[in-house]
């Protein structure tokens, strides 16, 4: 057995099929964390709502989400949500006008992404709420702010120093679940290193190539996440962050959870 | 002769002597009657907090609180802008009554919006200053008038220079709360409050969380508000400023007023036998 070097740099640079799966991996990890955000803040809210039908759909959104598979969630809104709707099926090939990367089974794999990330970021966000001291709400009450603007501008800016570390450790997480999408035939990274070692036997290099490009998109990320984490220590008088080598070298602390597809 | 232990705290802070000038004079309370509090009942579980508390305090006048720890005087006050629900009676501001609805002689808790319209009205300072950290000092100040208020942004900003100003603190605009010592981020606190022109001042044992040091640059603030004639409330320990600037102390004790009399009677010829102990203890 050797290792084709050769056949690496071929695929890896083999740009008119790595592009396009970078960009529909990139995309759909962006989109469903964005998703993931959205739900998860409405979540977190709800999940606080004195109205027991409210907090009761929060917290069984969170249950449901957090205690099955996301490989499952995937398949089951691909393949079971079609068999509920009857004849219309919410994801073909392609949507018409929309461009051909973002197909019936991109749309899936995102909204169950998406959905999945909810959950857990529901939870990352409660724990953010609750790490503002309670004296804080108090004083923007006192001065005749409403609930509402009482947690979009003191609460929730403050909950977000603790909510962006473990945040941009989901993201980091979301890049590389997108894999899975593979399974239900979106062409992203692991489809087209699959696609390649089918047709040469050589599944070692382009194994290799994909692991290459996700620790890129990683790397980069956490360049971002640590500029990100900057901006919200603003007048918060801590310790020097961890430095980027350190971070990246780490095992995740002090992350509610880490790593693995769930 | 005892002199007022408030004297021993010296302080170089220059406190102006116009300080509401910073918000276009002594904002005015509606009637004569500021703060009407009757019978006032609050139990915590079991805890009977509050027990027929009554009191009234009139426009321009400062009453003090005062009381041993656990007493609920801190429970009052915070009931008076609704941080604290009551399970009985009446508190009015401005003739307002805060919190509630009356429904058929009933109580029933006001939507929260409501509730914060009255609190506009109402300017508190918390023992822990309860600064926003994200927020520079002058940031502190324009919040609430320019988000509640709508006073548009150049506006607010003017304002909460003079209110800085004022309280000695116009070098620091820019100064996040982590970068202000205790007495300075107290001095924003009170500015911040006072920017909404507020008809009531409420005050929860505002220099209990400060190095000796730093007390009277607080307390000359607190004393310039009183003498400009700021309708106060204030919690504390200070004995010096209660004698000095208070129209009226009240003292409270397991949840009741046990004794309310002016500062010259209440120091030299308590009535109450807990006052008279209290007083023996802190004196």
């Amino acid at each position: 057995m050797q290792f084709d070097t050769t056949e690496l740099i071929s695929f890896m640079t083999n740009w008119s099929v790595i592009l396009p799966a970078l960009l529909t991996t990139v995309l759909m990890a962006i989109l469903a964390q964005v998703l993931g955000i959205a739900l998860g803040l409405v979540a977190a809210l709800a999940g606080r709502s004195r109205n027991a039908l409210v907090h009761g759909i929060a917290a069984v959104y969170v249950w449901i989400f957090r205690g099955t598979p996301v490989l499952v969630q995937i398949l089951l809104l691909y393949f079971g949500v079609p068999v509920l709707l009857g004849g219309i099926d919410p994801f073909p090939t392609t949507y018409g006008s929309l461009p051909g990367l973002i197909g019936g089974a991109f749309v899936a794999a995102t909204l169950a992404l998406g959905v999945n990330e909810g959950a857990y970021m529901s939870e990352i966000i409660r724990a953010g709420i609750l790490s503002v001291d309670s004296g804080q709400a108090e004083a923007a009450k006192s001065l005749g702010m409403t609930p509402r603007k009482t947690m979009s501008r003191i609460v929730l800016p403050q909950a977000m120093r603790v909510i962006v570390p473990p945040l941009g450790n989901e993201f980091n997480n979301m890049l590389k679940t997108t894999s899975l999408a593979s399974v239900i035939t979106v062409t992203e990274l692991v489809m087209v290193a699959e696609m390649r070692y089918a047709g040469t036997f050589k599944p070692f290099e382009p194994l290799v190539g994909i692991s290459l490009y996700y620790l890129a998109m990683t790397t980069i990320w956490g360049v971002i996440q640590s500029r990100i984490e900057r901006k919200f220590g603003a007048g918060m008088n801590r310790n020097e962050e961890a430095g980027f080598w350190s971070r990246m070298l780490s095992m995740s602390r002090g992350a509610p959870h880490s790593g693995g597809v769930r | 002769m005892t002199e007022p232990t408030g004297h021993v705290h010296g302080t170089d802070v220059q406190v102006s002597h116009d300080l509401l000038g910073a918000i276009g004079g002594v904002p005015r309370p509606s009637g004569d009657v500021v703060v009407e509090a009757t019978d006032v009942n609050k139990w915590f579980g079991k805890l009977h907090v509050l027990q027929d508390v009554s009191l009234q305090v009139k426009r321009q006048e400062v009453v003090v609180i005062l009381g041993p720890s656990g007493s609920g005087k801190t429970t009052f006050i915070r009931c008076v802008n609704h941080l604290e629900k009551i399970q009985q009676g009446r508190i009015f501001v401005n003739g307002r009554l805060i919190g509630y609805r009356e429904v058929n002689g009933k109580l029933v808790e006001d939507k929260e919006a409501n509730i914060a319209v009255q609190r506009q009205e109402i300017g508190m300072v918390f023992q822990r200053f309860n600064l926003f950290p994200h927020k520079t000092a002058l940031e502190n100040i324009i919040e609430a008038p320019t988000q509640v208020r709508g006073m548009g942004k150049a506006e607010a900003l003017e304002m909460g220079q003079a209110l800085l100003a004022r309280v000695g603190l116009a070098n620091k605009a820019a100064a996040y709360p982590s970068q202000l010592s205790g007495g300075q981020q107290q001095r924003v606190a009170i500015a911040r409050a006072l920017a909404m022109k507020p008809a009531l001042m409420l005050f929860d044992e505002p220099t209990s969380a400060l190095d000796p040091e730093m007390i009277g640059e607080v307390l000359e603030v607190m004393k310039e508000l009183a003498r400009e004639g700021m309708t106060m409330i204030v919690v504390t320990h200070e004995m010096g400023f209660a004698r000095e600037v208070g129209d009226r102390v009240v003292m409270m004790d397991e949840g009741r007023i046990v004794e309310e009399a002016t500062p010259e009677t209440f120091f030299s010829h308590p009535t109450h036998e807990r006052t008279k102990s209290f007083l023996a203890k802190i004196l």
